[in-house]
């Protein structure tokens, strides 16, 4: 018996030996005549990675090429899509509140009845007195909402029919000082766009961050192209880049998505940034994956993150000297009649933007993506960093054995539903949460979401646990809520790993 | 929505009858799920959840109960000499195995979920799917001729000290079902290990559980009565008296094994025997074949780790090896593959210890977790003098170090971050 295996064992050896050599024959003949065989496979054999995809396209630098293997795309329904319509609102709105980590009650700079120009500032924190947060759209003051402890709740515009752009006299790149560049930034109000992470909070004046780093795509369910966003301004983001580049001593790095044809050149070609391709289900268009995967945040590092909207915004500002608010939104959502995309001003109103649509208390409205994002009323305003919204129904229902046997299809990374079978499937989805909230139970399934070399089963528990060291050795300051997001969809627990991560942040920035 | 109105009618006060509102609360999340919706964070939410993932996993068992009940009927005729044939008798084999098996389940559940129950109401949190699984396990890892109160206590031992005491579903350190399992192995040694346990339905003359030869069916109202008068209405074979026949021995190929080596257990199973399972041994373990599928729903729903299958079994084969090589023992000596068609390895893999609760949590640590339980287990498989078998212990051994495991893989990650700097 085990004579005869050894036989038989040998045998294939020696075929299969056979086969190598005959290989390596093929190839040493191969090079004889010229071909050149590092690019051209002459093999018998594949090579391993011929099973994974196309290779890395030939014009790429693979230092510069990223496969992302991990996360997960959901597919709805309601997919903005048509012409962009220019829209106006007749109220515009600012938010305090909607800005992380400033005081709870701003200074404020104009009073009830003033007018003011698009530019204009209306008030300042009083931890970054420098830092201005300017008027989106030129109009009268109507209200300053107060809400507990007088804390400004909203500053409301009812804005002019022809917005009046404030004159900035811009300094010239190359030429003013890096504390001109950022002064005037600050005073023009742009600077209220630039995120630093750690903690994802509005950049600090006295910072000089490693690097900045732009995604130029956005894998989240729905979500606006933002090829769209950069036609017609190409330029401007060109100049913007130019002005951020002159902020760091690193490098403006741009991610660009691989499989996406359809890039505009102005990413692809972007001058004085670096440009890296990712390839991968969401969340490889998230900043924080990408500063991952090109050069990590570590620990006493600090970066800074802009989206591409606000680099044409910074963009604009220094060729023409005017900050310009509007901005492309797409609204989307499956309960929407329409779904469109729009051009309006930062701060419009909710309410004017879904005129057309019927809205009840069984609709949602998200400022954001379905995984993230602030729910709205209609009668609230979108805020400066909001590009999207979407519209979903309610899930407040019962449904019988729904955990068991479920009626209607829902989006799932489970393979316990026959959804594997349907890829492209678009799902109308509900905010039911599909069960209660449980202790972790499961493992592994958030590491397969999120395409980082984090543990965020452990960080959770060691943010729960207020272990400080734990928290900043697992990574808690390479993440911000997005990243997660995907990973709380998942939960099989139903836990809110978005809340608990910001609490995290919120101990660590008050330990630093 | 008739039947949601009315459960909705009945719904007990909770501050009134707290207790029978934390059962209703259990059997109304069972029959309806919940509609509350989400807040903050995410807007919509995946549709799996802890009810779900259970069932699974139950469902992976199912084909192992089947099997596992109709084995307790065809050992207990084959130790009589009758029936032979696997599928002969049938109906007697199924309905003997029925009125062992089902008091299992019944006690097991009415102990565990009890339990449960009490302690949601005491802590006033929703009642747990945990439970699903363990109870579910137990009945499949007990010797079919468990005295119900052992199994019992057993079942408490583990619920109350094994997990309530923690916590809870999701808090536990050791698995569940396991420690069901170790403590009648601990407390009821004599009782519950042996050669006489594994075939049921035998007493010797002092009533005691024997499968010594001459000793006779111990049946109950349940076959004399019960379905005895439905055979003969049927006009079926009934349950006879009868007595183990001489020569017969209820020794598991194990313990054979233990003996004789690899020839020991030939001379009474067959290698497809052995495979397919129809051998006397715990109620849920002895069919490989439908144990491996319920591994591979597990493996393809991703409910179970592949990490910690696909390790254990590396342990297992690296060490029952290097026993081949040692070959101290005819124990040693049963070659490395034919240590699969023995014992319960192939349960341990894919059910005990993949509980993701007990085991590492970070993927590298799954990769040393199962390959340890793999080494660990073989070990104590062959060289234990007492009892040649060793998952249990070693799965159970590996639980307590699953913590440390995880601590390891996890300082690794965090120097290389706060090394980078």
């Amino acid at each position: 018996m085990l004579v005869n295996t050894l036989f038989v064992i040998a045998g294939i050896l020696l075929v299969l030996a056979i086969i190598s050599i005959t290989d390596s024959f093929l190839q040493i003949e191969a090079k004889k005549s010229g071909i050149d065989t590092a690019k051209e496979n002459f093999s018998l054999f594949p090579k391993l990675g011929e099973f994974f995809g196309p290779p890395v396209p030939e014009n790429i630098d693979k230092s510069k090429y990223h496969v992302l293997t991990k996360g997960h795309d959901i597919k709805l329904t309601g997919e903005a899509s048509g012409n962009v319509v220019s829209v106006q609102s007749s109220r515009y709105s600012v938010k305090p509140t909607n800005y992380r980590g400033i005081a709870p009650i701003p200074k404020m700079l104009v009073a009830e009845g003033e007018e003011v120009l698009a530019g204009d500032a209306l008030f300042y924190d009083k931890l970054n007195p420098d830092i201005k947060f300017v008027s989106p759209v030129s109009g009268e003051v109507v209200e300053i909402g107060r809400g507990a402890k007088r804390a400004i709740e909203n500053i409301v515009i009812l804005a002019d029919k022809e917005i009046k752009h404030r004159k900035f006299d811009a300094p010239k790149i190359g030429e003013a000082s890096r504390e001109d560049v950022k002064a005037f930034m600050m005073e023009s109000g742009v600077w209220t766009s630039i995120s630093r992470r750690p903690f994802d909070t509005i950049a600090k004046p006295e910072e000089t961050p490693r690097d900045i780093f732009i995604s130029t795509f956005n894998s989240a369910p729905l979500a606006l192209d933002q090829n769209k966003v950069v036609s017609g301004h190409e330029s401007y983001f060109q100049k913007g880049i130019d002005v951020l580049a002159s902020l760091t001593d690193g490098k403006v790095y741009l991610g660009v998505e691989s499989s996406n044809l359809k890039n505009s050149t102005a990413f692809t070609s972007a001058q004085n940034a670096e440009v890296h391709y990712f390839k991968g289900k969401h969340p490889a268009g998230n900043v924080g994956i990408q500063i991952h995967h090109i050069k990590p945040i570590k620990s006493a590092d600090v970066v800074w993150t802009l989206k591409v909207q606000d680099v044409i915004t910074i963009g604009k500002l220094f060729s023409e000297g005017v900050y310009d608010s509007s901005k492309l939104v797409a609204l989307t959502g499956s309960e929407l009649d329409n779904p469109r995309i729009v051009r309006v001003s930062s701060g419009a109103s909710v309410a004017e933007l879904l005129k057309s649509e019927t809205l009840n208390a069984d609709k949602r409205i998200i400022a954001g993506s379905v995984l993230g994002g602030n729910q709205l009323s209609p009668d609230s305003f979108i805020d400066a960093k909001t590009d999207q919204l979407t519209v979903i129904k309610e899930g407040n229902y019962h449904e019988m054995f729904g955990w068991l046997l479920p009626i209607k299809p829902r989006p799932s990374v489970s393979k316990t539903f026959p959804n594997f079978l349907f890829p492209s499937h678009k799902f109308e989805v509900d905010t039911n949460t599909h069960g209660e909230k449980r202790a972790f139970v499961m493992t592994g399934q958030y590491e397969s979401m999120l395409p980082m070399d984090i543990y965020p089963q452990h960080l959770m528990k060691a943010i729960m646990a207020g272990d400080f060291e734990r928290m900043e050795g697992l990574g808690i300051n390479e993440l911000s809520e997005e990243d997660l997001a995907l990973c709380e969809f998942a939960c099989t627990s139903k836990m809110p790993l978005q809340q608990i991560l910001r609490d995290g942040l919120d101990m660590m920035q008050e330990q630093s | 929505m008739g039947l949601l109105d009315f459960l909705k009618r009945i719904e007990p006060d909770k501050k009134e009858k707290p207790f029978l509102h934390t059962a209703y609360d259990a059997f109304f999340t069972f029959a309806y799920s919940p509609d509350s919706t989400t807040k903050g964070g995410v807007h919509i939410r995946d549709g799996m959840d802890l009810k779900r993932t259970m069932v699974h996993v139950v469902l992976a068992m199912q084909l192992c109960y089947l099997f596992g009940t109709y084995n307790i009927g065809h050992q207990h005729f084959d130790a009589m000499g009758m029936y032979p044939g696997f599928l002969e008798g049938f109906h007697l084999k199924l309905s003997h195995g029925l009125i062992k098996m089902l008091p299992i389940f019944i006690w097991t559940h009415v102990v565990g979920l009890g339990i449960e129950f009490w302690f949601a109401y005491k802590k006033g949190h929703a009642v747990e799917e945990g439970f699903l699984v363990s109870g579910a396990l137990i009945p499949l890892i007990m010797p079919p001729d468990i005295p119900i109160w052992i199994l019992c206590v057993a079942v408490a031992f583990a619920v109350i000290i094994g997990k309530e005491a923690f916590g809870g579903t999701g808090m536990n350190i050791w698995n569940v079902a396991l420690l069901a399992r170790v403590f009648v192995f601990f407390a009821y040694p004599t009782t519950i290990s042996g050669d006489n346990v594994w075939v049921s339905g035998f007493a010797d003359a002092t009533g005691a559980i024997s499968m010594n030869p001459g000793s006779l069916t111990d049946y109950s109202w349940w076959h004399t009565g019960l379905f005895n008068g439905l055979f003969d209405w049927m006009g079926l074979d009934q349950f006879t008296s009868g007595a183990v026949v001489d020569g017969y021995s209820g020794a598991t190929p194990l313990a054979l094994a233990y003996q004789g080596g690899w020839e020991g257990v030939t001379s009474k199973f067959s290698a497809s025997q052995l495979w397919w399972g129809a051998i006397p041994g715990s109620i849920g373990e002895t069919s490989k074949p439908l144990i491996l599928l319920g591994a591979a729903f597990l493996l393809f729903t991703k409910i179970a780790s592949w990490r910690i299958m696909l390790s254990m079994l590396i342990g297992a084969i690296s060490m029952s090896m290097l026993l081949n090589l040692w070959g101290a023992t005819p124990f040693m000596d049963v070659p490395w593959y034919y240590q699969f068609y023995l014992g319960s390895f192939f349960f341990a893999m894919a059910f005990m210890a993949t509980d993701p609760v007990t085991a590492a949590s970070t993927n590298k640590g799954k990769w040393i977790y199962g390959f340890l339980i793999g080494f660990i287990g073989m070990i104590v498989r062959v060289l234990n003098p007492a009892y040649p078998e060793g998952w249990m212990l070693a799965i159970l051994f590996l639980n307590t170090f699953a913590a440390l495991i995880d601590h390891f893989v996890l300082e690794t990650n965090m120097k290389k971050r706060l090394a980078n700097a």
